[in-house]
């Protein structure tokens, strides 16, 4: 069933091609059903996974057999947890996509086809079918950006799909490597894994292709591509850069180059480690001095992935898993943010300059924008109760263990989390909100759109999930620690010690 | 039970917000509606307590993240019940108090239920993990209601007033994690069993090894950075420096809730957790850790007797205050020739530390209203200097305000004596030079609170206060069970140190 997740996606993407309308309600009605069809296939699909935490095959046909290529989908606790995070936030990305005209049903089918590359990712479990479901999903958003974007867009967008395009060279040169080493003719990601490469030969691979995933997770210094990225994108495509793209790093870092090369893993752990927490902090400082609303975000991102490479580096149970539930909180706490800033404010005051902004009163203006986004970014400073603190908790934890020092840096990392936000709810949201101010403050109000039904929708749902897994986190670690202690990260956890 | 009395504000809230706009009415009596059925709930809890039980009572157990060792624990001791009834009890005076803000009434109401409800279940919470997350959420609502009530200099304050608490909130989260890593729970009372034992020392080598450092002085870095959070929110001087522009800039009822509840969180926390996990670390940096409570008792005696504000004079003497507070704690683990096993001092100290809690959040509360009405009578004119001889226009205000300066200085008969004497009757054993530098500070609080009661109130009447109205008959009713309450537990304390002992008891039977 889980497979249909993504044959659901292509097919949405067939309709909307051979679709004789070309009026935006319809793509839209279509990009909604094939998404919500999504999302019940995703929640379908993950009750019959193996609960045990091993990999369940979900479709195994050969495809290149000479090559030892299968079409091989299968998933396990890790990725039932970032396939529902793709299918809630390809509903809410919709929602939020609800006032495209321009262009709307090409719109929606790069929309989908990106959708699609994703959830291709997350349930490939051969190694060529993932990379070409990576690849899948650079092209739709490349083209997004450069079309429906603003702010320098081409330049984003080029920007973006370069440092893909880099990543993923490096990650072909080290997945055929290890395909030849190998010697036993399959891309199979599980047999491949129980093989033992030479040290000689996992020195370089791990950093080549893990690297080469996390580029995409904003690894500090090779981050630059994800704040213009996010800036130029239109609001759907911020949020799914965010919410989803970037997981396809970590994802890809964590299963591929984690599980094949552990004893490279092992060499370059340390200075990945520091590589995050410097993520952490430069991405949280450089935050704080933005003047456009949407960088704010966007480096906040790099540091909030910053956790997650850092909650991998632990090779702990702990650590890992507080990485894996970072990846599905930040997704949805980014989108949330994402969401409000782009579709919620930019759309209507087309300004996201904060000082333009700090005049408009809009929390006056817009009350449900500003509650929004105070909660979205209480949930991003890390406040218990929503889903970061728990996967926050974990990771500085497992870090704790592994490298204090780095621990207190991180920690050092979530008070400038705390600054920076603070400064965007006070400038973008409160500012000029006095005692004294006329109670409706009649110019800007009148004249901006209110909230419309599906942003609301999108923010309850939003927000809905990340209070669920914030308060009651077994939602989720109930399928990711089983997994993590599954024969498939056996390897790592030797090299940790744990 | 308790799930249900930390509920009931959160659902109030709920309710509130489904209100239409504008039904502001509506949404300050239901906002009252829902802090006092808690109050009821928090008198039931109270009634069905049995005062001859030490341990924790009305526990409740539920698996939460087995993957942490994270349980949902909620349970009473006396020192609980008093901070919940403390709780129950302020928010309806504080709604009462803020009965007249008109802007965004709605978003007032609303943000003072999560803010007790944040209030209660950090004081029901047994688990650190669970217990966290009320003490962080009591800040947001705090956060909002000074930054968007508050005085002129509300955007500093609050953001001051954030910015620092979180500060003290990551350390503490830091230590705590090193906690977990040595000994594998979150729960208090096994934490402190472990603490009290002296098993924390060579857990935390084994385990959390950090830069070759011995286990003890791993002990000492993580107790420090535990006591970092709670020493900003008592506060202790030299972290106090966020308090006075808060409790300045807040509203009224929100400055009350604060001085009243939200720095017994601090105290609490000391008692709760700091004393039972860390009983030997305390003693290894008593010298010094008494020294601070000293210079905050002393310090901000003197900085009241220098300000000319009467809401920062009142900011000041809560540092004072509570900084008996953190004198009893202190000192209570004391172990000296002289006193062998100190059980009577400490029993007295730690038992003068809860009175106190509960005395300063209603004295200082009923003082924060008093000078809250000045300020409104006043058109925002608060300085100790602009009035004189308002007891000729005002004699009920001013002698119902009188009452409260002399409960809050201590005169026997009322509440504020009964704790600062039992804490000083503990410290003078177990601390004596402590106790006796102490002194100076309560010295000083009278001459400052005696001040007030002359400059504003005696003295010729200044011509604009001619028409300086007296309390009305609804705000004498208000302060009532207040100035009430101050004279019961003056004269009988025995009705909440029944409630008090055994829980003491048993905390310092626990103190190796």
């Amino acid at each position: 069933m889980l497979a249909w997740t993504l044959y659901s996606s292509f097919l949405g993407v067939l309709v909307l091609m051979f679709m004789r309308s070309t009026s935006a309600v319809g793509a839209r009605k279509v990009a909604l059903f094939t998404t919500l069809a999504g999302t019940v296939f995703a929640l379908g699909g993950v009750q019959q996974l193996d609960p045990g935490g091993e990999v369940t095959v979900v479709t195994r046909i050969a495809w290149v057999p000479a090559l030892g290529i299968d079409f091989f989908l299968g998933a396990d606790g890790i990725s039932a947890t970032l396939v529902l995070l793709t299918s809630l936030a390809s509903v809410v990305g919709v929602l939020f996509s609800w006032n495209i005209e321009h262009r709307a049903r090409e719109f929606f089918a790069f929309y989908l086809a990106l959708i699609g590359g994703v959830y291709g990712v997350f349930l490939s479990f051969d190694l060529f079918l993932l990379f070409v479901f990576y690849e899948i999903a650079i092209i739709p958003k490349y083209f997004i950006i450069a079309i429906w974007g603003s702010t320098r867009k081409e330049y984003g967008a080029m920007k973006l799909a370069l440092y893909s395009f880099v990543g993923s060279a490096m990650v072909l040169v080290g997945l055929i490597g290890a395909y030849v080493l190998a010697g036993s003719a399959t891309f199979n990601l599980l047999e491949l894994a129980r093989h033992d490469y030479p040290m000689s030969f996992q020195v370089w691979a791990f950093p080549m292709v893990f690297v080469g995933f996390t580029i995409l997770a904003g690894l500090w210094p090779f981050h630059t591509w994800a704040p213009t990225g996010h800036v130029a994108a239109p609001t759907a495509a911020s949020m799914l850069l965010a919410g989803v793209v970037m997981k396809l790093g970590a994802y890809g870092g964590l299963r591929v180059a984690m599980t094949l090369f552990p004893q490279g893993l092992d060499y370059w752990r340390d200075i990945v480690a520091v590589l995050a927490v410097i993520g952490i902090v430069y991405g949280a400082m450089v935050a704080l001095t933005q003047r456009d609303f949407k960088f704010v975000i966007g480096y906040s991102s790099v540091s909030h992935m910053g956790f997650v490479l850092l909650g991998l580096m632990t090779l702990s149970e702990v650590g890992l898993s507080g990485a894996v539930l970072q990846m599905f909180s930040h997704g949805v706490i980014a989108g949330l943010l994402f969401a409000v800033v782009g579709r919620m404010v930019y759309d209507r005051t087309h300004t996201r300059v904060l000082s333009e902004l700090e005049v408009m009163r809009l929390g006056r203006a817009l009350p449900f924008a500003g509650s929004t986004f105070v909660v979205a970014g209480l949930a991003s400073m890390g406040m218990p109760g929503f889903s970061g603190f728990v996967a926050e908790l974990k990771i500085l934890i497992g870090a704790w263990q592994t490298f204090p020092t780095l621990a207190v840096l991180a920690g050092l990392g979530i008070l400038i989390g705390v600054a920076y936000t603070l400064r965007v709810i006070q400038k973008g949201f409160f500012s000029g909100l006095t005692q004294e101010s006329p109670p409706d403050a009649a110019g800007t109000a009148a004249t901006l759109e209110p909230i419309t039904v599906p942003e609301r929708v999108g923010a309850v749902l939003l927000i809905g999930a990340s209070l669920a897994v914030g308060l009651y986190p077994r939602l989720l670690l109930d399928w990711i620690v089983p997994s993590l202690n599954s024969p498939l990260f056996s390897r790592i956890w030797s090299q940790g010690g744990m | 039970m308790i799930t249900l009395l930390t509920l009931t504000p959160l659902v109030g809230a709920l309710l509130i917000v489904g209100l239409e706009a504008g039904r502001a009415q509506a949404a300050r009596r239901l906002g009252m509606a829902a802090a006092l059925l808690a109050l009821l709930q928090a008198a039931l809890l109270l009634a069905r307590y049995d005062t001859g039980a030490a341990g924790l009572q009305f526990e409740e157990r539920a698996e939460w993240i087995p993957s942490m060792n994270v349980s949902y624990v909620v349970g009473l001791d006396g020192l609980g019940l008093l901070m919940v009834l403390l709780t129950t009890l302020l928010v309806p005076f504080a709604m009462f108090a803020s009965w007249r803000v008109d802007r965004d009434v709605k978003m007032f109401v609303v943000l003072t239920l999560f803010l007790e409800a944040g209030l209660l279940g950090a004081f029901t919470a047994l688990n650190f993990f669970h217990w966290f997350l009320f003490w962080e959420i009591s800040l947001v609502p705090a956060y909002f209601l000074i930054k968007l009530w508050g005085g002129a200099g509300r955007v500093a304050a609050a953001t001051q007033f954030f910015v620092y608490t979180m500060v003290g909130s990551v350390a503490m989260l830091l230590g705590f994690m090193a906690l977990f890593l040595a000994t594998g729970t979150f729960d208090f009372m096994q934490l402190g069993a472990l603490g009290s034992a002296g098993d924390l020392a060579p857990r935390l080598a084994e385990r959390a090894a950090w830069a070759g450092l011995s286990g003890e002085h791993l002990a000492l870095a993580v107790f420090l950075l535990v006591f970092l959070g709670f020493a900003v929110k008592v506060p202790v001087m030299p972290f106090h420096t966020w308090l006075p522009a808060t409790y300045a800039e807040a509203p009224t009822g929100v400055s009350m809730l604060l001085t009243g509840v939200m720095s017994k969180m601090g105290v609490y926390g000391l008692v709760r957790i700091l004393l039972p996990i860390f009983p030997e670390q305390i003693r290894a940096l008593q010298t010094p850790l008494l020294w601070l409570a000293v210079a905050t008792i002393v310090l901000a005696a003197f900085s009241a007797f220098a300000q000319r504000d009467l809401k920062r004079m009142i900011a000041y003497s809560s540092v004072n205050h509570l900084g008996y507070c953190l004198l009893g704690v202190f000192a209570a683990v004391t172990v000296t020739e002289s006193v062998p096993d100190g059980v009577i001092e400490r029993t007295a100290v730690l038992n003068g530390v809860l009175l106190q809690m509960f005395n300063h959040g209603i004295s200082a509360a009923a003082l924060f209203w008093f000078v809250g009405l000045i300020e409104e009578r006043a058109a925002g004119r608060r300085g100790v200097d602009d009035f004189g001889g308002l007891r000729k226009v005002a004699p009920v205000f001013c002698g119902l305000m009188g009452i409260s300066l002399f409960a809050s200085l201590g005169l026997p008969g009322l509440n504020g004596f009964i704790g600062e004497f039992l804490i000083f009757k503990g410290a003078f054993p177990l601390a004596g030079w402590a106790a006796a530098l102490s002194v100076l500070g309560l010295l000083v609080t009278a001459v400052f609170l005696l001040t007030i009661l002359q400059r504003v109130f005696n003295g010729p009447l200044k011509p604009e206060w001619g028409g300086f109205a007296d309390l009305t008959l609804g705000e004498r009713l208000l302060v009532l069970p207040a100035i009430g309450l101050m004279f019961v537990l003056g004269v009988h304390p025995q009705l909440f140190l029944q409630f008090v002992n055994p829980t003491v008891v048993q905390l310092v039977d626990q103190l190796p």
